[in-house]
């Protein structure tokens, strides 16, 4: 798999990253080295193996359903660029 | 299944719909703020919720059981293994960027759902799948004219996303699938159904192809249909949307379009194309869910009885109608109130009263069977007068209406208005040759072959009683009287 610059510009735009046109290439470059390095892990035979969501060997801990968080609107909100009456505000979203 | 004519020939809808139920829980899927709807703006968001960095997931056990409870009550395939993964996308009320879903391991498979259609035909409607998933939070566009105004608190509620296969074809079906999916979950106690408060929302998708054809058209996703009217309103204008654009030549894209409640249209959302490449990837916070089959052959153990089921009983056991047994099954509330009419008395008169009268009433006056003027118990105090025949039917309507007015119960109002049936023959008798004395020459009319005269006779007779003669006792004695024996 390579990536050429028509995908660099989807993915960064995707990701809400600008980059400039005239770097798209550059970045290519250094994300098909990073690739070709993962690409690496091909040679390994993994016949017969399921494949894994995680590394880790241990599952999924969960927690009783209690209600101990909440009722701090102004803790929440402390860092917020712009508010009102306790809603974040941002601007226009038209659909 | 529905069939449009168009100008050029019959087209078939296809449809499968995307329900978000929110789960019942105390606590938020991931955090362990509240879910309680219509709260202060932001009062119950966590730093999780607000996804404040370093913050982690912890998965509330809760919202695991009621899925699982929720896939065995829709007969389906539960993953004892499911994995979460991140779904990216961009908006104000999502603050982590991404919304923690299930994509290629969902915890639930394939299931079923049957509809029992008014013509008296079973549907089966595959489940495709069900997941779990994070709700986003709630976006305000009319408060300001430059600004949106977030509340986070729906943030984090847990939901399931439920799909079906694309088994529906008419708008129809979608309604009774929408309405036995949300009695399911109901009766499960795993989503309360309330499609008003946005706590079951549902998606259509719609193709269509002509008639005969096996291949799937292109489909539209339809988003924003809030309620069952809506859902089916939406399906009837889009199908006749994509038969004119097919028919003129043209093609459908698939796309997705929103419900335009106000026009009653469905419109193009303008989204760029690449809004549903949301690049999933197993989220590194959390570890696949291994489900231990003790824990879920226990949920089954103590499933209750779901409304197939409810429904079966109540046709062998009370000798139900099989329409009239899907209406009383249809909400429990109704199915419970049902069953204690017809405690130790004749299912068929209760289930009568029940639909008939009783249901008559309550949409008359607006209300649900919870806030009923009349209570079960005084229902089948009722229902109890008419099997004594103390009350006729049509006096027991008499009864019932002031019962709805007054509170009162049955032997209460009997008793008050002196409107007792007469049960005694030989009362009876007295006013039947009393009203026969008194009309000779048509009494000579009826027996020369004028068999109409009947009702007139019963009609004195129920005058001159104020309409307290049993109907059977009368007419048996009419019978009698008139086939000749000296008056």
């Amino acid at each position: 798999m390579t990536i050429d610059q028509k995908t660099v510009a989807k993915i960064a735009s995707l990701a809400r990253l600008k980059i400039p046109v005239e770097e798209q290439n550059a970045v290519a470059g250094e994300l098909n080295k990073i690739l070709a390095w993962v690409e690496q892990l091909n040679e390994v035979d993994v016949e017969g193996i399921e494949p894994l969501a995680n590394v880790n060997d241990a599952f999924l801990r969960a927690r009783p359903d209690v209600v101990t968080e909440g009722g701090s609107a102004q803790d929440i909100l402390a860092n917020a660029p712009s508010q009102t009456a306790d809603f974040f505000t941002v601007p226009k979203v038209v659909e | 299944m529905t069939i449009l004519q168009g100008a050029t020939g019959e087209w078939e809808m296809v449809i499968g719909l995307e329900v978000h139920a929110q789960v019942i829980s105390n606590a938020k899927l991931f955090s362990a703020a509240a879910t309680t709807f219509g709260a202060a703006p932001n009062a119950q968001v966590s730093l999780v919720d607000a996804a404040f960095p370093g913050m982690l997931p912890v998965l509330n056990e809760k919202c695991i059981e009621q899925a699982v409870r929720t896939g065995l009550g829709l007969k389906a395939q539960i993953n004892l293994t499911s994995v979460f993964d991140r779904k990216n996308y961009f908006y104000a009320d999502l603050p982590a960027g991404y919304q923690i879903s299930q994509f290629t391991q969902p915890i639930v498979g394939k299931g079923e759902i049957l509809l029992d259609m008014p013509d008296g035909v079973t549907r089966c409607i595959g489940i495709t799948r069900l997941h779990l998933e994070q709700d986003a939070g709630k976006s305000m566009h009319d408060q300001s004219p430059s600004e949106t105004f977030v509340d986070l608190n729906r943030a984090g509620v847990a939901l399931m996303e439920i799909v079906s296969e694309p088994d529906m074809r008419s708008g129809e079906e979608a309604g009774a699938y929408l309405k036995k999916l949300r009695a399911i979950l109901r009766y499960l106690g795993t989503c309360d159904g309330n499609m008003e408060e946005g706590s079951m929302r549902c998606d259509v998708n719609l193709s269509m192809r002509r008639k005969g054809e096996t291949a799937f058209g292109t489909r539209c996703e339809i988003k924003n249909v809030n309620s069952i009217r809506f859902v089916q309103q939406a399906i009837e204008y889009e199908s006749h949307r994509q038969v004119e654009v097919l028919e003129s030549g043209g093609t459908i894209i698939q796309e997705t379009r929103l419900w335009d409640t106000a026009k009653g249209i469905t419109r193009t959302m303008r989204s760029k194309e690449d809004a549903h490449d949301y690049r999933y990837f197993p989220d590194p916070d959390l570890l696949p869910l291994v489900l231990d089959p003790a824990f879920v052959e226990n949920i089954r153990q103590h499933l209750p009885e779901l409304p197939d089921d409810k429904r079966a009983r109540f046709i062998t056991y009370y000798g139900l109608k099989p329409y009239d047994a899907s209406v009383l099954v249809a909400e429990k509330a109704t199915a419970d109130f049902f069953e204690l009419v017809a405690a130790g008395r004749d299912g068929k008169l209760a289930a009568n009263w029940v639909t008939v009268e009783l249901f008559g009433a309550l949409n008359k006056r607006g209300k649900t069977i919870e806030e009923s003027p009349v209570s079960a118990e005084a229902l089948g105090g009722l229902v109890d007068l008419i099997s004594a025949q103390i009350l006729s039917g049509r006096m027991a309507k008499e009864v019932f209406e002031a019962m709805v007015e007054t509170g009162q119960s049955a032997a209460q109002i009997v008793e008050e208005r002196g409107l007792k049936q007469v049960t005694d023959s030989g009362a009876i008798e007295k006013e039947v040759d009393a009203i026969l004395a008194a009309n000779g020459d048509k009494v000579a009319e009826y027996r020369s072959g004028k068999d109409k005269l009947f009702g007139f006779f019963v009609g004195q007779v129920m005058k001159a009683t104020e309409g307290k003669a049993n109907p059977a006792l009368l007419n048996e004695l009419l019978k009698k009287k008139l086939s000749g024996s000296a008056v």
